[in-house]
């Protein structure tokens, strides 16, 4: 059977509870590229899943250290090299006087990092996913919970995951057109 | 998932939680208790009685953990005014942390004793600084001395003592008896309480930091210098937090009560104020190296001294840089066996810190005789403040280092591990005669299947 044309296969689940525990067996059955869609956080499902930790916080950690290295060279240059000036006895380049902007520079970019990085991460921005082709996704901001299992899991089967999904408390499981 | 715990709905432990060990066994850790107060007593006592400067080592320890204590009643306030349920579990444990301030105001007694060796600089009667046609005349204590005299001082003492155990008592006692009527009320009640109380305990703390920390220099001065002393204080008292309820875990206790969630929660708290404390720290020194006005350079320029720059480069490392980027990640937060370490390093810290603070001050004008500080007398930082301590004294960080050893005493270390021993067992005699956890809050659910995202 060829899943090229095939996002996936969605099912909708309707309380937290029981998409917690379908988390569990859904991964105990061996599915990897997995997703769970929930109106509100649900502690542990991330885990439930195996889903890895966000390397967001590296990004993060980089785009800080970027801006603290920009405002120390750009105020060395400026104040030191290019033109340097005394003002009021302090030396031309005096490190107490680089502290306030070194600071918000590394938050400027430690927080556009921050954001970018989570586009990134996310692929976004996008116009659409094919997951919104899904006839009850609507509800999912709403009272509705959905288990996702990609077509590109090596144990993908458009018959079987299905049926598998259905059997593990899923209503409304769907095959997702790419 | 979670349920709201709405007031209606107040459960007990023993409803959600029966598995939780609600008291300390009968007897149990009595060796523990009777062995901290013992060594604590003895080693804060030795220090005051023995130390080469006992009154300001003891100063230096006195002012380190009532930090601890004043923070652990800032934690209970703010938890309340924020209705916060996580925190709930932990709560037990800095309300019996707080509850040790009555014996904080018995621990006072030696400072009242050390008063005039303490703060000579402006208790000396002998010198009639007041008096406008007196040898010693010093127009700007005179122009403090509306607030700044022995009397007034001590209204003080008693004033800010009356706030802190009032709203210490107040909060535990209130909390025992939900334990037993289980009514939301009270928790309502205490969030009405805490708004007031926080403003009486920003005011009260402020002050105190000023009277017993700054006065030692009266003629200097810094307005942020309060915010700063309560920036470390919470991150001490976090840090003490931290290690009292691992060490109770090792014990046997607060299994399912406290988890890694809270550690992680506790940990950000203590890492925050850490750099709060940088914060208005630098704040504090920045403004006053870009004025260089003599008046407030002076304080710094005492600290270029005897190797305290040494100590100024050490709180820059030990108080931000190292524990910045050892405490970042949040697994390290979540590591039950890091996370204590840096919570002692930032304890021992917390002490340097105080050292720097109290020390120089107080030893400066005993050799020298009065009169240092009168603005002009060679205060001025040098332009290029910071690593050129161009004065004749000692270059090189080692060498620094050396001279501070010089300087301090034993005592310095020594009346601030016993002092944080005599709480650590105070706290403990608080714990053991009240249960772990309040029993019946509205929002103990919430605390126990607590979970960061």
């Amino acid at each position: 059977m060829t899943n090229t044309n095939k996002w996936g296969a969605v099912a909708e689940f309707d309380s937290a509870q029981s998409i917690y525990h379908a988390a569990e067996k859904l991964t105990a059955e061996g599915y990897t590229r997995t997703d769970a869609h929930t109106p509100f956080p649900i502690h542990g499902i991330d885990k439930v899943l195996h889903h890895k930790e966000s390397g967001l916080g590296w990004i993060v950690v980089c785009g800080g250290f970027t801006g603290i290295i920009v405002a120390q060279t750009m105020m060395y240059w400026m104040n030191a090299v290019d033109y340097p000036f005394w003002v009021s006895g302090k030396e031309p380049y005096a490190w107490q006087a680089t502290i306030p902007i070194t600071f918000e520079l590394m938050v400027l970019l430690s927080g556009l990092s921050a954001v970018f990085g989570m586009f990134g991460l996310n692929r976004l921005p996008r116009l659409h996913h094919p997951i919104f082709k899904h006839s009850t996704m609507y509800r999912v901001t709403d009272d509705r919970f959905f288990l996702s299992v990609e077509a590109t899991d090596p144990k993908f089967d458009s018959e079987q995951t299905p049926l598998f999904l259905q059997s593990i408390g899923g209503a409304n499981v769907e095959i997702i057109e790419d | 998932m979670t349920v709201t715990a709405t007031p209606e709905m107040a459960q007990s432990l023993h409803e959600i939680a029966p598995e939780i060990t609600t008291q300390v066994r009968d007897g149990h850790l009595a060796k523990a208790q009777t062995g901290l107060l013992a060594v604590g007593g003895l080693l804060a006592g030795l220090g005051y009685v023995l130390g080469e400067h006992g009154s300001l080592s003891y100063l230096v320890g006195y002012m380190g953990t009532l930090g601890i204590c004043l923070g652990t009643l800032f934690f209970t306030m703010i938890q309340h005014i924020t209705s916060a349920g996580w925190s709930v579990t932990l709560r037990r444990l800095t309300e019996n942390t707080a509850a040790t301030l009555p014996f904080m105001l018995l621990l006072f007694l030696p400072i009242v004793i050390g008063f005039h060796d303490i703060y000579h600089h402006w208790t000396d009667e002998s010198l009639n600084i007041t008096d406008p046609n007196g040898a010693n005349y010093d127009a700007v204590l005179a122009g403090k001395s509306g607030y700044l005299n022995p009397t007034f001082f001590f209204i003080r003492v008693v004033l800010y003592f009356a706030v802190w155990i009032v709203l210490a008592t107040y909060f535990r006692n209130q909390s025992i008896k939900q334990d037993q009527s289980g009514d939301p009320e009270i928790s309502l009640h205490l969030r009405r309480v805490a708004a007031p109380g926080l403003l009486l305990f920003a005011l009260t703390t402020t002050f105190a930091s000023f009277d017993w920390i700054m006065s030692i220099d009266p003629h200097w001065f810094s307005t942020i210098f309060g915010v700063a002393f309560f920036a470390g204080s919470v991150m001490a008292s976090m840090a003490f937090v931290i290690l009292m309820s691992l060490w109770l875990m090792r014990k046997g206790y607060y299994h399912g009560a406290i988890t890694v969630e809270h550690f992680h929660d506790v940990g950000k708290l203590m890492w925050a104020f850490m750099l709060f404390w940088t914060y208005t720290s630098f704040s504090q020194y920045m403004l006053i190296w870009y004025a260089n006005l003599p008046e407030e350079t002076v304080w710094y320029e005492l600290r270029a001294e005897s190797g305290w720059g040494a100590i100024g480069t050490v709180l820059i490392v030990g108080h931000f840089a190292f524990p910045f980027v050892f405490l970042m990640s949040r697994n390290m937060k979540r590591n039950t066996k890091i996370l204590p370490i840096g919570a002692v390093l930032l304890m021992m810290i917390h002490c340097v810190d105080m050292q720097y603070l109290i020390l120089p001050s107080g030893m400066s004008g005993h050799d020298h005789g009065h009169g240092h500080g009168h603005g002009g007398d060679g205060g001025l930082l040098s332009a290029a403040a910071g690593g050129d301590h161009g004065h004749g004294h000692a270059h090189g960080f080692g060498a620094q280092i050396g001279e501070y050893l010089h300087t301090i005493s034993w005592a310095d270390f020594g009346c601030f591990i016993g002092l944080a021993c005599l709480i650590a067992g105070f706290t403990l005699r608080n714990i053991r005669s009240s249960n772990l956890v309040p029993l019946r809050d509205p929002r103990l659910r919430e605390a126990i299947t607590f979970h960061n995202i």
